[in-house]
């Protein structure tokens, strides 16, 4: 699905990704952990087309067709979406207009006819229900006034709403407790399938124990420095980034 | 003849057309708005037109929009076609009671003046001052009268109709009064209108005045509007300008509140070669509560001007100005906000606030927050932003599969909602969405049914 190749990425002429050889397929689970500043939310960003970066090398494969070549929305169109680390506050707009949109444009793009209001209503209910937001919010502008919390389940509700083929969820754990990380774990876990796959990216293996990973990797300084089944995950939490680092030296 | 204007100054054109046509234009107009004309032009003769070395009109060149080649009737016109046939309104399906002002006179269809439910009167402003004298007297050059700006006595001097609206004590209108003010004519035309806009004493008045053109000529308007809240009186006032881009428009309004009266202004400013509003507030009584927004939506090469100035004469008020705009292409203005809190004018809350986004490097915009204040126990703040789309919030947008333009459309709609969600009569605000959403798009006529795509 997901065939990432020797991806060098720099900003204002810093090197931030230093060659990425990541390979996902459809119905994986993959985790990306490593310590701040290692490149994490560059490569998710990358993946999403924000385009303040430079590209330097590399190629990005989505569903066989070159990926660094589309705009943000076509690769959401084409079923790719990330859930912010950090979402955006968007004043006077609606979350409900928003979202229809969204959708909308999605069904256009695969010739399918807009949702009728009240289809649409139905799928807006059944996701929250999902993913326990209450209409307070869904009423409102999106994310404006949301807490930390209600902000990353607004992302979860998003995904679900617009059920990618390929989530990349960003830090999505942190800032959350134990309650709202459970409901974002089951939002994830809810729309597993074998025909869709998820990067994780987190700094803790805590949301680990609620989603469990088919392969973590391991990202330090803007490289994939370590990859292994869901048992890495806990070995990195057993020894700390520092592990990772004097290994690194031993590269 | 045009080497010979050129010549003397704009003042002593407007000087001798007075002499030539005062007959005209007082045979035409009422007895009442005639007596103050002598007195306007020789108020215009020593203020003479505002320049741009004055601190009032810094941004606005007022010389070159009265020096276009215009026609200036006084008579009686006869406009030979229907209006009601060829005006489609862009704001329909809304429940008004509709008046029509064509080039600045009442359009006459039989009746001049009319009596809404609750004993409202609404109609020509001249055919009230013959017929309620010692109610317009009362009122009439009232505010204005003491302005230091040589347009508004120019207005005086000249103008000889206009809307008149009064609402007695304790009544609220029902049904929005909706005036359309078109600009209609062969050949360019100059038109000076004047309204006046009465609420008693627990009165509630909602209005909403849209500024048409109808042919492809040089329009300039220059009116005024007097209103008065009396106690704790009610008073929406909405604006829409929509004339197209080869026109000009100056409105002044000045706005006189009584104790706990309450007023609300909203410009919406969509189409118009050059416009300046000037918009006049005296809070004249304790606990009174203005509003004076704005929202203006400029491209390719107009000019929007703004000037607001709120006289805080009185303890316990609270005033608050919004102003928000889009510029593109090479579109200018500028957006004066004074406030002024007198020193007996204690626990006033002034608030002003002026956004701005500039979508291209060529667009301009001056924004000057004006602030004098007297009294030490107050509340003011001010701020104004110059700012782009944000980028961010677009990239969250595209992220989710909308389109870059549609992500653009629906943040620049967000931002003027601000402005449009306090227009208080509900279906006038799904309106002015829709006409926004219009604009923004790109969708909006300038002139409507006008083959000629202007501007």
């Amino acid at each position: 699905m997901l065939v990432i190749k020797d991806l060098r990425v720099s900003i204002e002429g810093e090197e931030i990704l230093k060659g990425i050889n990541l390979e996902v397929n459809a119905g994986e689970v993959h985790a990306i952990m490593g310590p701040n500043g290692s490149g994490k939310s560059t490569l998710a960003a990358i993946l999403a087309g924000r385009d303040i970066y430079e590209i330097n090398s590399g190629t990005v494969l989505y569903k066989g067709e070159d990926l660094l070549d589309k705009s943000p929305e076509e690769r959401a169109k084409d079923g790719l979406f990330l859930g912010f680390q950090y979402p955006i506050e968007i004043p006077g707009v609606s979350m409900v207009n928003f979202m229809k949109t969204a959708i909308n444009e999605m069904r256009k793009h695969r010739g399918e006819e807009p949702l009728s209001a009240s289809e649409f209503l139905k799928k807006m209910r059944e996701k929250k229900d999902l993913v326990e937001i209450s209409s307070s919010l869904t009423n409102r502008s999106v994310n404006e006034g949301f807490s930390g919390g209600e902000k990353k389940k607004n992302e979860i509700f998003q995904m679900a709403m617009l059920e990618p083929q390929l989530a990349i969820l960003d830090e999505t754990d942190s800032g959350l407790d134990i309650d709202a990380l459970r409901i974002v774990a089951r939002g994830v876990n809810n729309l597993k399938s074998p025909h869709n796959a998820t990067i994780v990216i987190t700094h803790y293996q805590r949301l680990l124990e609620y989603i469990v990973p088919d392969f973590v990797h391991v990202l330090f300084n803007g490289r994939i420095v370590k990859s292994g089944g869901k048992e890495l995950a806990l070995l990195l939490e057993e020894k700390g980034y520092e592990w990772v680092r004097s290994e690194e030296v031993n590269l | 003849m045009s080497t010979i204007t050129e010549n003397i100054s704009l003042k002593e054109q407007f000087l001798d057309l007075y002499r030539s046509s005062s007959k005209e234009i007082a045979v035409n107009s009422a007895p009442l708005m005639n007596t103050h004309r002598d007195k306007a032009i020789i108020k215009l003769e020593k203020l003479g037109f505002p320049s741009r070395g004055g601190e009032e009109y810094r941004y606005a060149d007022i010389e070159s929009v009265f020096k276009q080649d215009m026609e200036k009737s006084f008579g009686n016109q006869k406009i030979n076609i229907n209006i009601r046939e060829i005006f489609h309104c862009d704001v329909p399906d809304i429940d008004t009671n509709l008046f029509l002002l064509v080039n600045g006179m009442f359009y006459n269809n039989g009746q001049m003046l009319k009596e809404l439910p609750g004993g409202i009167i609404a109609g020509s402003l001249s055919q009230a001052a013959k017929d309620y004298p010692g109610l317009v007297e009362k009122h009439y050059d009232r505010y204005a009268g003491s302005s230091k700006d040589g347009l508004v006595a120019l207005n005086t001097a000249f103008a000889q109709d206009g809307i008149f609206i009064y609402a007695p004590r304790g009544v609220k209108m029902e049904k929005p009064v909706q005036i359309v003010n078109i600009m209609i004519s062969e050949a360019g035309l100059m038109a000076q209108h004047r309204n006046l806009f009465v609420a008693e004493e627990d009165a509630e008045l909602n209005i909403v005045v849209c500024d048409h053109s109808l042919s492809a000529h040089r329009f300039l308007t220059n009116s005024v509007n007097e209103v008065f809240a009396g106690e704790r009186a009610q008073i929406n006032l909405t604006r829409i300008q929509n004339e197209h881009n080869g026109s000009s428009q100056i409105t002044h309004s000045f706005n006189h509140q009584e104790t706990g009266s309450n007023l609300a202004t909203n410009i919406i400013s969509l189409h118009g070669g050059f416009i300046r509003n000037n918009v006049y507030v005296k809070l004249n009584g304790e606990h009174a509560e203005n509003h004076s927004m704005g929202l203006y939506l400029s491209d390719k090469g107009q000019y929007i001007d703004n000037f607001v100035f709120i006289d805080h004469a009185s303890p316990n008020c609270f005033s608050n100005q919004l102003y928000k705009g889009v510029m593109d292409d090479y579109a200018s203005g500028a957006f004066t906000g004074r406030i002024l809190v007198r020193r007996d004018a204690q626990k006033t809350n002034a608030y002003q606030s002026n956004n701005n986004i500039l979508l291209t490097d060529d667009a301009r915009m001056h924004s000057r927050p004006q602030l004098e204040i007297y009294a030490d126990d107050v509340k003011c703040s001010h701020g104004s932003t110059m700012g782009q789309i944000d980028e961010n919030a677009l990239f969250y947008l595209r992220s989710r599969g909308i389109d870059h333009r549609e992500a653009r459309l629906l943040l620049m709609f967000a931002y003027t909602h601000e402005v449009i969600q306090n227009i208080k009569v509900k279906a006038l605000r799904e309106r002015i969405d829709d006409l926004v959403n219009k604009r923004l798009r790109g969708e909006l006529s300038r002139c409507n049914n006008c083959a000629m795509q202007c501007g």
